[in-house]
Order: C-alpha cells, then sequence, then structure tokens
C-alpha cells in the first residue's frame, strides 16, 4: 500500500522561492505562466496488511503531526493499492 | 540557579549560550542533551540557534519531537523559562510554546548581519533591565526569520504586548527598509500569553562582549537571571 502527501502553502502565505521559479521559468520564454506555488511531495510505503480506511487515517496523522505545519501549509492525502 | 541549554543533533550555538551564562552572567550552566527528559534540575532552559537535525523538513519540525520536548512543554507548563534563540525559536514555534511560524526569508538570502532592535516592552521577565523604546544592535543569522501568523494570532499578540522586539533602524523607527526577511510588522522576536516563553530570531548571546562589536545582549540574561532570582523567592 502506498500513500502520497502533498504539502502545500496556504494561499495567505506569501512563496517567495515560488516567485524566484517563475521569473526562471519566464526567462526562457514561458511567458504564459501566472503563477508558481513551490510545495512538498511525499511518498510514504504502508504496510500491505492494513485496509485502505487505516492507511488513509494514518496517513492522515502523519501528515497533521509531523509533515505540514497547519499555521503555514495545507495537506491532502492519497492512498492507492 | 542552574541554566540549562538544550544541544539537539546540529544545534551549534549551544556553547555561546553557555559562555555567556557561565562568563557573563556568572550562574551554574548545563548542557542538556536532547534524549534527557528529567528537567527538575534546572531553572531557565536555552534553546539554542543552529541547524537542528539539518533543518530537514522545516527548521526545527523534527527537533519538537525530541524526548526532552515533552519535559519542555512540562517545564514551560509549570511557569518556568523558556528562551528560544534562532533555531530555538523556530522549534518552540513549531512544539506550539509560541504563535506563528518562520518562513524563508522575503529574499531567500542567508542574512548574516548586525541589526537594530526596538525593545517594545520592558514588561517581560526577558526585557526588565532594559527600557522600552530602546534600541539594541544585535546580531542575525538566519534564512528562515520571516515570521508569519494569521491576523488573529497578531491581534492577540499586540493586545497582551507579547511582541518583544522588533526589527528598527538605528533612531528606533520601525519600516520596511529596517525589516532584513519580510517579518509581519517587523516582528523579531515574541513571548507566550504568560510571558515566560521567549523566542526571538537574533542572538544576543552574540552580543554579550565589546570585541564582538556589541554588549546589548547582556541585558537580556541580566533581565532573566533577575527574574529567575524572583521566581525562586516565591
Amino acid at each position: 500500500m502506498k500513500a502520497k502527501v502533498y504539502v502545500t502553502l496556504k494561499p495567505s502565505v506569501l512563496d517567495p522561492q515560488g516567485k524566484a521559479i517563475q521569473h526562471s521559468v519566464e526567462s526562457i520564454g514561458f511567458s504564459q505562466i501566472e503563477e508558481v506555488r513551490q510545495g512538498k511531495f511525499f511518498e510514504i510505503a504502508l504496510d500491505s496488511s492494513i485496509s485502505e480506511v487505516e492507511a488513509k487515517n494514518i496517513t492522515e496523522r502523519i501528515a497533521k503531526e509531523v509533515l505540514a505545519n497547519p499555521v503555514i501549509e495545507d495537506y491532502r492525502v492519497e492512498v492507492e493499492k | 540557579m542552574k541554566f540549562g541549554v538544550i544541544v539537539f543533533p546540529g544545534s551549534n550555538c549551544d556553547h555561546d549560550a553557555y559562555h555567556v551564562v557561565s562568563k557573563h552572567v556568572g550562574q551554574p550552566v548545563e548542557f542538556i542533551w536532547h534524549k534527557e527528559t528529567d528537567l527538575s534540575d534546572f531553572d531557565a532552559l536555552i534553546v539554542p540557534g543552529g541547524f537542528s537535525y539539518g533543518d530537514y523538513l522545516r527548521c526545527g519540525a523534527l527537533a519538537k519531537f525530541s524526548p526532552v520536548m515533552q519535559s519542555v512543554k512540562n517545564f514551560a507548563a509549570e511557569g518556568k523559562f523558556v528562551f528560544g534563540i534562532c533555531n530555538g525559536f523556530q522549534i518552540l514555534c513549531e512544539a506550539g510554546l509560541l504563535d506563528g511560524a518562520l518562513l524563508r526569508n522575503r529574499d531567500l538570502h542567508f542574512i548574516c548581519d548586525h541589526v537594530n532592535l526596538r525593545v517594545e516592552t520592558n514588561e517581560s521577565p526577558y526585557t526588565t533591565e532594559l527600557e522600552t523604546g530602546r534600541v539594541l544592535s544585535i546580531p542575525i543569522a538566519h534564512a528562515e526569520g520571516n515570521y508569519v501568523c494569521d491576523d488573529e494570532t497578531f491581534d492577540k499578540l499586540e493586545a497582551n504586548k507579547q511582541i518583544i522586539f522588533r526589527y528598527c533602524d538605528e533612531n528606533g523607527v520601525v519600516n520596511d527598509k529596517s525589516n532584513p526577511n519580510g517579518a509581519r510588522s517587523n516582528i523579531a522576536g515574541i513571548c507566550n500569553e504568560t510571558r515566560n516563553v521567549l523566542g526571538m530570531m537574533p542572538h544576543p548571546e552574540r552580543a554579550c562582549e565589546e570585541l564582538l562589536g556589541s554588549n546589548d545582549g547582556i541585558d537580556v540574561f541580566k533581565s532573566l537571571t533577575k527574574a529567575i532570582t524572583a521566581n525562586m523567592e516565591e
């Protein structure tokens, strides 16, 4: 069982790294870019004996308590077999 | 009276803090390895600067899971003093002992420089030996010092006078130009509601000797020492 966690900055939080990336992207000619926001992506391998619901619950807790800081970040969890 | 300096893997300002307490404050001090859980010997803790756990994940994010941190939370809940400097401030925010978070600097650079700080209030155990409005020259050395919090938290910090230090110019004027990292409202240091926990990005422990360009930091440690003495007499 594999879980994926996406951690992104809350919309209200400025992302100067995303801005710098956007400028680089624009400098090589991609003028259609409106915004780049940088985030984090985690892949978590889980014991195959647990159910999908259990895997989702565990991963949600890991995301909330460790991977994301709820003061500045949001997270999204996906579980796949 | 005894100070403790907590040492995480990657702490690197632990010896500076120890030096200042032992040599300039003249009080007993011990290092506390992050695996320790018994803090009953101590009256104040310093969570020092550095790069705990290599800044992996987020600055301070992994240090909050060190065994010592549950004891630090209990220690703070008893009203004892916990002083986080730089990475220590980041750790205390991550651990929920202080409000808000510290993000990458506005211009993305690591900044190592002397900055001016305005003492926003001397009504804290860390600033009684300073005058409100006094301008201190204290060094900063960080890449993630951009303090953020939501509006509700900010209003609470203001209302309770929890903002202790703000970045300013040499005349004490707080403006965008004197803000090195983009921190909200030029915030450089805050305390908790009960005022016994303080976190600040600048390094007062690096400004306790004329030889180092400033000794403005020593009054922070003197204030804290006075507060500990008062606590012990209660």
